[in-house]
């Protein structure tokens, strides 16, 4: 089966008089299937918005091919393609009501008055906005224009389904609700999605697959678990949740594993992935995948320099003896248990294979 | 301490002066307009005789005519050029001309009127003699598009700048080409704009002498030339009519301009 959407070595150049070109993408492929919630996540100026853009046709790539079910699109007017996008701030028409919002695109595509009727409904009645058709967008709430926002989007049946940062102009609760009801309305509607944020919790919490962006670059690919518990490299690592980056040199290497020194008394153990012993590597190391123990011969020893309550965890700042530092994250879910201050002396356990040795 | 200057003492009687100096004019201008008696300052009783006699002599109905022809086609062709001015100005990617453009579109509104007029003047003898370029009252038509273009640039520009560009994204998006995506998303909320622009347009064409008088020759006269013409006979009670019209029909649309401009219309 084609993939919904294919991006093959697209590149896009920024071009303003007295600047340097900025390389907004730089060789960017990809494969999106359908049916699939898939994110697009970097920080602001990854170039996540652009290849949006280029998927929609606001903006033309300087090379490389943009597939839709097989079929090159990279050039075609956005008005020639079967895509719709949800604005980050709307973009509703204001000088319509809220059905004929809804309604603009199945008119531009002269549909029979009857089916755009049935459409609209639909539409209106998928996002629970059925008692608004009458309305403008001005006498909406944020949350209820987002959902016209959506609403206009899917009536026309696009095949795929692109949101720029949707969430990101309405308050907390009101977006912790909506991304339920976003991957709701993609189930429901079976249409791909292509979702833009900067936002990794978003990603994390919707995605079934997610590509995280920097510089240009698509830095990985993967299932929200993958992405968290196997970041491919420092970025990824660092830009998904928390994560301690300890340099070490490869002590010894068995099948499937090696062990790394990270401090003179502290040796992790990782999966191999081709280091050889005496190597110089990077581990990432999530701050949840550390307990804190009594300092018994045997452990990494060292002394809490600081001590964070947050309610339903505690962070803690080690300080190694031999001088590297850790963050730990331990879980107040468990009564009774043992809590450390700031000056204590404490043992560290690594949980066995949490360890990412890192490429680059 | 007085903290607001509406708390000096004899303000009211400075700005009732202010008024009475404005407006106190027009005012008996309308009132004799009204005036049965042919003597300007001897009230006769109120009659529409001069209004009557305004429309049956004839010459000021041409020109009230030629005036009205004049200010819709300048005003119409202006607007056009304006709204394909502010897109090209506002919407496109920013471009090395668009600071001098923008300046040079405005220019007319500084450089003083009688410059222009001479100027205008100076284009349509020379165009005659090189290639006998000469349309009547057409060149009063031109010469009206020219300077009512600004007037209408400037409300229509402000609106599209104010207007949020991803609209007309959107539209794209929901398969609208560039035309349809402009007839039914950038328009409509460019109407404000539009109609003041075009408002303002009218008022200016419509009052407009200086330029005209300068181009006018027989059979282009319009209202404010007429109006001039008859005061070198003395003030007649007719030239009090005509004026009156032209105040009211500048009120009227300058309060059409106010209204659609206001902030938050919609």
């Amino acid at each position: 089966m084609k993939p919904a959407v294919e991006a093959k070595s697209v590149s896009k150049i920024y071009e303003t008089a007295g600047h340097a070109p900025v390389k907004a993408l730089d060789n960017v492929s990809l494969a999106i299937a359908e049916n699939e919630f898939f994110t697009l996540l970097g920080p602001s100026g990854c170039g996540k918005t652009t290849l949006l853009r280029l998927i929609a046709g606001f903006e033309f790539p300087n090379g490389g091919h943009i597939l839709l079910q097989g079929q090159d699109i990279a050039h075609l007017p956005p008005d020639k393609r079967p895509v719709n996008t949800v604005f980050q701030h709307y973009a509703l028409f204001p000088h319509m009501t809220v059905a004929q919002n809804v309604a603009f695109g199945l008119r531009m595509l002269k549909r029979p008055q009857a089916e755009i009727g049935d459409s609209v409904r639909q539409a209106l009645a998928l996002v629970k906005m059925e008692a608004y058709g009458a309305r403008r967008p001005s006498q909406l709430s944020g949350g209820q224009q987002q959902r016209v926002a959506f609403a206009r989007a899917i009536a026309p049946h696009p095949k795929v389904l692109l949101l720029d940062e949707p969430l990101s102009a309405l308050d907390l609760k009101l977006r912790q609700a909506m991304r339920l009801e976003l991957k709701r309305l993609q189930r429901e509607t079976g249409i791909t999605f292509i979702f833009v944020t900067h936002d990794q919790e978003e990603a994390l919490t919707m995605s079934d697959r997610i590509a995280v962006m920097s510089a240009g670059h698509v830095q990985q690919v993967g299932e929200p678990l993958a992405i968290y518990e196997s970041p491919v490299n420092r970025f990824v690592a660092d830009f998904i949740g928390d994560s301690n980056f300890l340099d070490g040199a490869v002590v010894k290497t068995a099948k499937g594993g090696a062990l790394i020194k990270v401090a003179p008394n502290f040796l992790i153990e990782t999966s191999a992935a081709g280091a050889a012993k005496g190597d110089k590597v990077s581990l990432a190391l999530r701050p949840e995948k550390i307990t804190l123990a009594q300092p018994v011969k045997g452990l990494p020893r060292g002394v809490v320099r600081e001590a964070v309550y947050i309610g339903n965890s505690t962070t803690y700042m080690v300080e190694i003896d031999g001088g590297i530092g850790v963050t730990v994250r331990e879980s107040n879910s468990l009564s009774g248990q043992s809590h450390f201050a700031v000056g204590d002396r404490v043992g560290v356990v690594v949980e066995a294979g949490a360890a990412r040795l890192l490429a680059g | 301490m007085r903290s607001h200057v509406g708390q000096y003492p004899g303000l009211r009687i400075w700005a009732a002066l202010f008024f009475v100096f404005l407006y106190a004019p027009m005012v008996v201008l309308i009132s004799y307009s009204f005036n049965t008696n042919k003597l300007a300052m001897i009230w006769g009783g109120f009659s529409v005789r001069w209004y009557e006699k305004l429309f049956t002599t004839g010459g000021i109905a041409d020109a009230a005519f030629n005036s009205l022809v004049v200010a819709v086609i300048a005003t119409t062709v202006a607007v056009v050029i304006a709204i394909a001015a502010a897109l090209v100005l506002v919407r496109q990617r920013p471009f090395g001309g668009a600071g001098i453009s923008t300046a040079l579109i405005s220019m007319p509104l500084i450089v003083p009127e009688i410059v222009t007029a001479v100027a205008t003047l100076m284009f349509f003898v020379i165009a005659k003699a090189a290639i006998g370029f000469d349309f009547g009252i057409g060149n009063i038509v031109l010469a009206h598009i020219v300077f009512c273009i600004p007037f209408a640039f400037m409300p229509i520009r402000a609106r599209l700048s104010d207007m949020d560009g991803t609209m007309e994204q959107a539209a794209r998006d929901l398969y609208a080409t560039p035309w349809q995506a402009f007839r039914y998303v950038t328009l409509p909320i460019l109407m404000p704009g539009v109609i003041a622009g075009a408002m303002l347009s009218f008022v200016i064409s419509l009052d407009d002498f200086i330029i005209t008088q300068m181009i006018s020759g027989p059979g282009t006269t319009t209202l404010p030339v007429y109006i001039y013409s008859m005061i070198r006979n003395g003030i007649t009670p007719e030239v009090n009519a005509a004026s009156t019209i032209l105040i009211a029909a500048s009120t009227v649309l300058v309060t059409i301009y106010w209204y659609v401009s206001r902030p938050n219309a919609k």
